[in-house]
């Protein structure tokens, strides 16, 4: 079914979706850089994986593109627009973490998506028969209407991550921000999820995506960008998301399960099976050739911080 | 019959009794307002801090003979500036920068109170005096009740929001910090008024067990502000009206009504109330022990055992 004429672009938005981050380096109040120098860029249409570990700097780059902390240097520009700008003009949509979310209170789920169309109302905030329209196309995408009139606690782990999705949906943001999307769902609302923003992207929505999930990654994501403290590697998937940059990136987090040679099969064939892991869906890479120099990942790590 | 009902209607007769039940209305659907917020965020004592916290502010403003709502707003600010304080440069947890600053505050409004006796004894701002209420005072207490209101009106959804998912809420370019500022600007206001009503020790009531009780009721943010704003006037306005019968303290009479009406919801209301939950658990119990026999009794279990 093609719902992709929902988000449709009104003249004021006329500019295409994007996100440029030049040379962006944030230092805390405390005295602490958690992101120094950082460059990527993101074009409309794309879908683009934040990955790193827990600390490098993921949620710094998301503050920076909210425009909820200042950068000490560098650049942050959506469509074009300063931050600041972008985000007052209602572009920029965010889905948090369930866990930035007060689930007792008492809000129904049509109650939480018409919050994405508050951006479009008057002083008032009194919803108008679009936004009304609108929050229902977008609780029919994500699927949730049956339950729309159910306080957001009452919700499953996927169906509370839907209904946000459906706020951002309701925003008509063009650029999506996704944080950490995948945790806590099930399999069924992950591919749900990954169908919905392949729609978003063909429609031409810039969408980032923090997530620990690599093994989802190449499945749905065009670019990748490889984060510890500052842009380690950023691009296209095929060519970014490499066992060699993960290991970079990751040092000793990630859990290596390499099958090779006669563990894997009975001939000479140098190809080896990797899994990479941090204990959720585990990446595989299969028929790629090993690299000749066996990184250590403890000794990667320990290489960079020198 | 008709006796009854003229002996009912003598408090009408009275000009202080009407004075005190309209103020205490006003004040009770104001505080019941902002009950809704607070309760949801986990910062109820927070009424409680600022409102002991003003004593200071009030004893000072009437020693020195300047508007009381004055010095008791400017007590509240120093209150919350000095939480704040405190709260962003020690690595206290936020109970015991709320204990630490509002007893201090208390203490030296007691203080104050003793040291300079007014005509305003510190019973009267602890336990408040509506009935004695002189019409500068009442007329402080409307236009801050007013006022708050006025703000309300406006910004109570962006409130809601920032009160629910604050990340989103600045992602769509609400000023929250703002918000917040303001929401305890009327906060202390509130409070101020309310020490006239109720006095500082039961202000607490006021921004807590309104929106408590419609907590139990609803699930809906905007009916929880119309049940809240509900009890609010009527338990302020009946209390009020009680009080010249029973010839008690207002504020007792008034906190009394409202701890009833939280008692009834507590046990009655009708999803989240304490029957209801029981009734909810014994069905499921119930469907559990007949599925259980059900599987029991299939054949092809009882061939397996």
């Amino acid at each position: 079914m093609n719902r992709l004429d929902l988000l449709p672009r009104t003249d004021a938005q006329a500019a295409a979706p994007s996100i440029s981050v030049e040379d962006l380096s944030v230092t805390y109040p405390n005295g602490f850089t958690a992101v120094r120098d950082a460059s990527f860029e993101l074009g409309p249409g794309t879908i683009c994986a934040l990955v790193g570990v827990n600390g490098s700097g993921k949620s710094t780059i998301f503050k920076a593109i909210m425009g909820f902390v200042t950068p000490s240097a560098g650049e942050v520009r959506l469509c074009g627009l300063p931050v600041d700008e972008a985000v007052s003009q209602n572009i920029v949509a965010y889905v948090p973490q369930s866990e930035d979310v007060d689930w007792n209170f008492p809000v129904l789920v049509d109650d939480v998506v018409m919050m994405g169309r508050y951006g479009h109302m008057n002083l008032f905030r009194i919803p108008s028969k679009e936004d009304r329209r609108k929050v229902d196309e977008a609780l029919e995408r994500v699927n949730m209407t049956a339950y729309r009139t159910r306080q957001i606690g009452e919700l499953s782990g996927g169906q509370k991550k839907r209904v946000f999705l459906a706020r951002a949906l309701a925003q008509e943001g063009r650029i999506i921000l996704l944080d950490e999307p995948f945790t806590g769902i099930d399999v069924t609302t992950e591919s749900a999820i990954i169908d919905l923003l392949r729609e978003l992207r063909d429609a031409g929505h810039s969408i980032l995506v923090s997530t620990h999930n690599l093994g989802s990654v190449p499945d749905f994501c065009d670019q990748v960008v490889l984060l510890n403290r500052t842009v380690l590697a950023a691009g296209p998937t095929a060519e970014t998301f490499t066992q060699e940059n993960l290991e970079r990136t990751f040092g000793g987090v990630l859990r290596n399960f390499e099958l090779s040679g006669h563990a894997l099969h009975k001939d000479d064939d140098a190809r080896s099976l990797n899994v990479i892991t941090d204990d959720e869906r585990p990446l595989v890479f299969y028929g790629v050739k090993k690299s000749k120099k066996k990184t250590n990942a403890g000794k990667a790590d320990r290489e960079r911080s020198e | 019959m008709s006796e009854l009902l003229s002996e009912l209607l003598v408090p009408f007769a009275y000009d202080y009794m009407w004075k005190a039940m309209w103020v205490s209305a006003l004040v009770g659907a104001v505080c019941a307002f902002l009950s809704c917020y607070l309760m949801l965020k986990g910062w109820s004592l927070m009424g409680d801090a600022l409102s002991h916290s003003i004593v200071p502010g009030v004893a000072g403003a009437y020693i020195i003979g300047a508007p009381f709502a004055a010095g008791a707003f400017f007590a509240g600010i120093l209150a919350a500036l000095g939480m704040a304080f405190v709260k962003q440069h020690s690595r206290l947890r936020e109970d015991a920068t709320i204990g630490l600053v509002f007893t201090t505050l208390f203490a030296l409004g007691v203080l104050m109170a003793s040291l300079y006796p007014t005509s305003v004894s510190i019973q009267t701002i602890v336990l408040g005096n509506i009935l004695a209420i002189p019409d500068e005072d009442a007329m402080q207490v409307v236009i801050i009740a007013a006022i708050s209101f006025a703000v309300l009106f406006f910004i109570w959804k962006d409130l809601m929001i920032t009160f629910f998912d604050e990340t989103y809420a600045q992602s769509i370019g609400l000023k929250t910090r703002t918000l917040k500022v303001v929401f305890f600007t009327l906060l202390s206001a509130c409070t101020v008024a309310a020490l006239q009503t109720v006095g500082a020790c039961l202000v607490i009531a006021l921004v807590v067990t309104p929106g408590a009780t419609a907590y139990l009721l609803t699930d809906r943010f905007d009916r929880l502000i119309a049940i809240a704003v509900a009890i609010g006037t009527v338990t302020s306005f009946v209390g009020a009206y009680l009080s010249y019968f029973i010839d008690g303290a207002t504020g007792g009479v008034i906190v009394t009504l409202q701890t009833l009406l939280f008692l009834t919801a507590f046990y009655f209301a009708p999803k989240h109330g304490v029957i209801a939950a029981r009734r909810k658990a014994r069905a499921v119990q119930d469907e559990n022990l007949r599925e259980g026999n059900a599987i029991r009794e299939r054949p092809t279990i009882q061939e397996s055992a």
